[in-house]
C-alpha cells in the first residue's frame, strides 16, 4: 500500500498549498518576529549602532571569505556546509545593518552600509579580512570567530537592546554549530596526518597574533581561552601565545587585504548607479 | 598502524533517515560519503535538512546493512499473502455501526 | 510487424521477464532488483552527466555571489549554487545505488571521460546572467526534469522530486531578479535583453540533438528512464518561455518565433547543431576552465579527505584498544 514515490510525503505534507515555500521544510521564522524596535529608554542609539555595525562587519567580511571558497572546497559535503555558516553569518548582518540603521536615526538600509562604505569606515576585526589560506586556514579561522562570536552574544552585553538580543539569540544556535564543525575539523586535521597536522599547526600559528584584537574588541578572553585551548589538546595541537599585533580593526586600522575584498563585494552595485535590484 | 602507509582519500558511503516532524517514522532520504559516524551527521544535517527538514536524524554505514535480496522475495514476503484475516477489509461490518 | 525473427524464440528468462513486467506496470525498478546490464548502464551514464551538470553548473553563477548588488541578491545566490551542490549529491547518491562509485565519476569528469551539460561551457558576463541562468537554465532543467520524477528507477525518480521541488525556487528568483531588473535603468533593462540574446539558443541546445538524431533515447524510452523526446520537450519548453518573454518586455533572438495556430505551438528557428557538437566535443567557450577548476578543487582538497580518513582509522583503533583493555581489566 505504499507508494514508492512518496518516500518524501512525510517531509512534505505539512506545507501543502503553502505557496510561499518553494521546498520542502517546516517553514521560515522571522527572528525579530514580535521584537519592539523602538529604542529602548537609556540606550545610547549612536554607540548601539556602532556596535551593530562592527558586529555586522565582522560577519559580512567572514562571510564573503567563505563565499570565496564555493566551487574550491575539498569535497562536495563541504560546500554545502560552508555555504550553511556563510548563509547563517550574512542573515545575522543583514539584520545588524538594519538595527544600525534605526539606532543611529539616519534610516541607512544593510545595503547602504555593505556598498555605499569604504574600507576606512568599516569596523571588523582584521582576522576577518585574511585571505583565504588552505582549509586548515579556513577551520583555524572559523573555530577562533565563531568562538569569540558566540561568547560575545552569550554574554550580557547585547541584553540592553532587544533586537540585538533576539539577533544574538538566533545567533547563537547558528555560531554553535559553526563553531562545532570547525573544532571537529581541527581535531580531524590535528589528529590526522603528517601533512595535515602540519597544516593545521601552521594556520594556528597564523590567526594567534590576531587574538588580542579580539578581546581588546570584545573582553571574552577567559571563555574563549579555554575552548580553544581543549579543542587544542584534542587535536594534539599546541595553542601558540598570543603575542598580538598593534592596532585593530575596530578602529579602522586593516590589512592591505579589506580594500580588494570590498573592492570586489561592491563593483557590480556601484558600477551602476540608481539601480534597482 | 596498517591504514596509515596507504591512506584512503575515498570516504565511506552513508545511508541517511530523516524523521521529518515528531509522529513519523524515520525515511530513507539518500545517502552521502564521510570519513566518521559524527561527519556523517554534520553532513547529512547540511545537505537533507538545510531547509528544515528533520527533526532527527539516523546514519548508518552502508556496508553495515543488511537487506533482503529479491531472490528471498517469496519466502520472505509472500506467506502473509493468503492470510486475509489479518486486514480489516476481511470483516463486513454493517454500514450502520458508527466509528469502526 | 516484429515476428520476422531469424532465430527460434529463446525461452523467456524469468529475471528478464520480472523485469520487462515492472516496466509495463510502471512499477519502479529498485537497487537490488535484477536489471538488464544496459539499462544499469545507461542509468549510471546519464545520472552521472547529470550529477556532474549540477556540480560544474555552479561554476557560472558562482562567480558572482562575491559581486552580488545587493545583500538580499548574495543570499539568495548562495543558497541557490548550494542547492546545485546538494542535487549532484542528490543524483550522485542514486548513481551510486546502481553499484558505481562517486569516487570514480569524479575521476571521470575531471579527466574529460564522462560529459556534463553543454550550457555550463557558456560564460557569465554580467549580473543579469545570474537571472536569465535561472529563468532559462532552470526553466529547461524543470521541463527536462519534472518527468524524470516518473521515471522507472526508484532511486533517480525520488531524487529528482527533491530536485524539482528546489529546482522552483531557482526559475521563480531568476525571473523575479530579471523583473526587477527591467524596472530599474536603461542600462539595466540592456543588461537583460543582452544576456537573454547569448543564452536563448544555447538553451534549446540543452535538450540535446533534434530527435532524428538522437540515436540512444528510443531505448531509453522504452525503459521508461527517459518519458518525453528531446523535440517534445524543448517545444513546451519554447512554449512556456514566450509569454513569459513577453511579460518581461525582452525579445527573444529569433525571427522565425511566431504563434502556429493550427499546431497550438510556437514555430521557431533551428538552433545551430554543430554548435552544439563542438561543445559537447569539449571545445566550447568554458570547457578547460570549468573541467580544471574542478579538477583542482578535488586535487587540492586530496590531503584533507586523506586526513579526515586517518584520523576515523585512528579513532577506530583506539577505541578497540580501550574495549580491549577494559575487558582485560575486568576478566568474567
Amino acid at each position: 500500500m505504499s507508494d514508492d514515490d512518496n518516500a518524501y510525503l512525510g517531509l512534505a505534507e505539512a506545507h501543502e498549498g503553502d505557496e510561499a515555500h518553494w521546498a520542502f521544510g517546516t517553514g521560515f521564522e522571522d527572528p525579530l518576529h514580535g521584537t519592539d524596535t523602538a529604542l529602548p529608554p537609556g540606550v545610547d542609539g549612536q554607540a548601539l549602532a556602532a556596535r551593530c555595525l562592527a558586529l555586522g562587519d565582522d560577519a559580512l567580511v567572514l562571510a564573503q571569505r567563505l563565499a570565496q571558497w564555493c566551487t574550491r572546497a575539498p569535497e562536495l559535503e563541504e560546500e554545502l556546509a560552508l555555504a550553511n555558516i556563510g548563509l547563517d553569518l550574512l542573515g545575522q548582518t543583514r539584520l545588524l545593518y538594519t538595527r544600525a540603521g534605526q539606532a543611529d536615526g539616519s534610516g541607512r538600509s544593510e545595503d547602504d552600509f555593505a556598498y555605499l562604505r569604504d574600507a576606512d569606515a568599516f569596523r571588523n576585526v582584521r582576522l576577518a579580512e585574511l585571505p583565504n589560506g588552505d582549509f586548515a586556514h579556513c577551520v583555524a579561522r572559523l573555530l577562533v570567530l565563531s568562538t569569540w562570536r558566540l561568547a560575545v552574544f552569550e554574554g550580557p552585553t547585547t541584553a540592553a537592546d532587544p533586537v540585538l538580543a533576539a539577533v544574538a539569540a538566533k545567533g547563537i544556535k547558528e555560531l554553535a554549530y559553526h563553531r562545532l564543525y570547525a573544532a571537529e575539523w581541527t581535531v580531524r586535521l590535528g589528529d590526522g596526518t603528517e601533512e595535515s597536522h602540519r597544516r593545521m599547526q601552521q594556520a594556528l600559528d597564523a590567526v594567534a597574533p590576531y587574538l588580542d584584537e579580539l578581546y581588546a574588541a570584545e573582553d571574552v578572553r577567559g571563555q574563549v581561552e579555554a575552548v580553544l585551548r581543549q579543542v587544542a589538546d584534542s587535536a594534539g595541537l599546541v595553542l601558540p601565545g598570543t603575542a598580538g599585533l598593534p592596532g585593530s580593526g575596530r578602529d579602522g586600522e586593516h590589512t592591505e587585504h579589506l580594500a580588494p575584498l570590498l573592492a570586489e563585494l561592491q563593483s557590480v552595485a556601484r558600477a551602476n548607479p540608481g539601480a534597482t535590484w | 598502524m596498517p591504514q596509515m602507509n596507504n591512506v584512503q582519500a575515498d570516504w565511506p558511503l552513508y545511508e541517511v533517515f530523516v524523521r521529518g516532524k515528531r509522529g513519523l517514522n524515520h525515511v530513507h532520504v539518500g545517502s552521502l560519503h564521510a570519513a566518521d559516524d559524527r561527519m556523517a551527521l554534520t553532513h547529512a544535517r547540511d545537505l537533507y535538512t538545510r531547509r528544515n527538514e528533520g527533526v532527527s536524524i539516523w546514519v548508518v554505514r552502508s556496508s553495515e546493512i543488511t537487506a533482503s535480496t529479491p531472490d528471498e522475495k517469496d519466502p520472505f514476503f509472500a506467506p502473509s499473502g493468503d492470510k486475509v484475516y489479518r486486514h480489516p477489509t476481511f470483516y463486513d461490518i454493517p454500514a450502520d455501526v458508527p466509528h469502526i | 510487424m516484429t515476428t520476422a525473427a531469424a532465430e527460434p524464440a529463446a525461452p523467456p528468462d524469468p529475471l528478464q521477464q520480472h523485469f520487462d513486467d515492472t516496466i509495463a506496470r510502471d512499477h519502479r525498478v529498485e537497487p537490488r532488483d535484477w536489471m538488464p546490464e544496459g539499462y544499469r548502464r545507461t542509468l549510471v551514464r546519464q545520472i552521472a552527466q547529470h550529477a556532474h551538470s549540477e556540480i560544474i553548473g555552479m561554476q557560472p553563477e558562482g562567480d558572482w555571489i562575491t559581486r552580488a548588488p545587493s545583500l538580499r541578491r548574495k543570499a539568495i545566490l548562495f543558497a541557490k549554487v548550494q542547492d546545485e551542490a546538494g542535487h549532484g549529491l542528490y543524483l550522485y547518491s542514486a548513481a551510486e545505488t546502481l553499484g558505481a562509485d562517486r569516487a570514480d565519476l569524479t575521476r571521470r569528469l575531471i579527466e574529460g571521460r564522462q560529459k556534463y551539460s553543454s550550457i555550463f561551457n557558456y560564460p557569465a558576463d554580467t549580473f543579469a546572467d545570474v537571472g536569465v541562468i535561472g529563468w532559462f537554465v532552470d526553466g529547461a532543467a524543470i521541463c527536462n526534469q519534472v518527468p524524470l520524477c516518473r521515471s522507472s528507477y526508484g532511486p533517480y525518480a525520488r531524487a529528482m522530486v527533491r530536485v524539482c521541488k528546489e529546482e522552483s525556487f531557482h526559475q521563480r528568483q531568476g525571473y523575479e531578479l530579471l523583473l526587477t531588473m527591467m524596472r530599474g535603468t536603461e542600462g539595466q533593462r540592456a543588461m537583460v535583453q543582452n544576456a537573454v540574446d547569448r543564452w536563448w539558443w544555447p538553451s534549446l541546445m540543452m535538450f540535446g540533438p533534434p530527435d532524428g538524431d538522437s540515436p540512444n533515447s528510443a531505448q531509453s524510452t522504452a525503459w521508461k528512464i527517459k518519458r518525453h523526446s528531446n523535440d517534445e520537450l524543448r517545444q513546451r519548453f519554447v512554449d512556456m518561455t514566450v509569454p513569459q518573454a513577453e511579460r518581461l518586455g525582452v525579445t527573444l533572438p529569433d525571427p522565425e518565433l511566431r504563434w502556429n495556430e493550427e499546431r497550438g505551438s510556437h514555430d521557431f528557428g533551428t538552433p545551430d547543431w554543430t554548435e552544439l557538437q563542438r561543445v559537447i566535443s569539449g571545445d566550447g567557450p568554458r570547457n578547460a576552465e570549468r573541467v580544471s577548476r574542478r579538477r583542482a578543487a578535488h586535487e587540492e582538497g586530496t590531503w584533507v579527505r586523506e586526513a579526515a580518513a586517518a584520523h576515523a582509522a585512528k579513532q577506530a583503533e583506539r577505541r578497540e584498544e580501550a574495549a580491549t583493555s577494559r575487558s582485560v581489566a575486568c576478566p568474567r
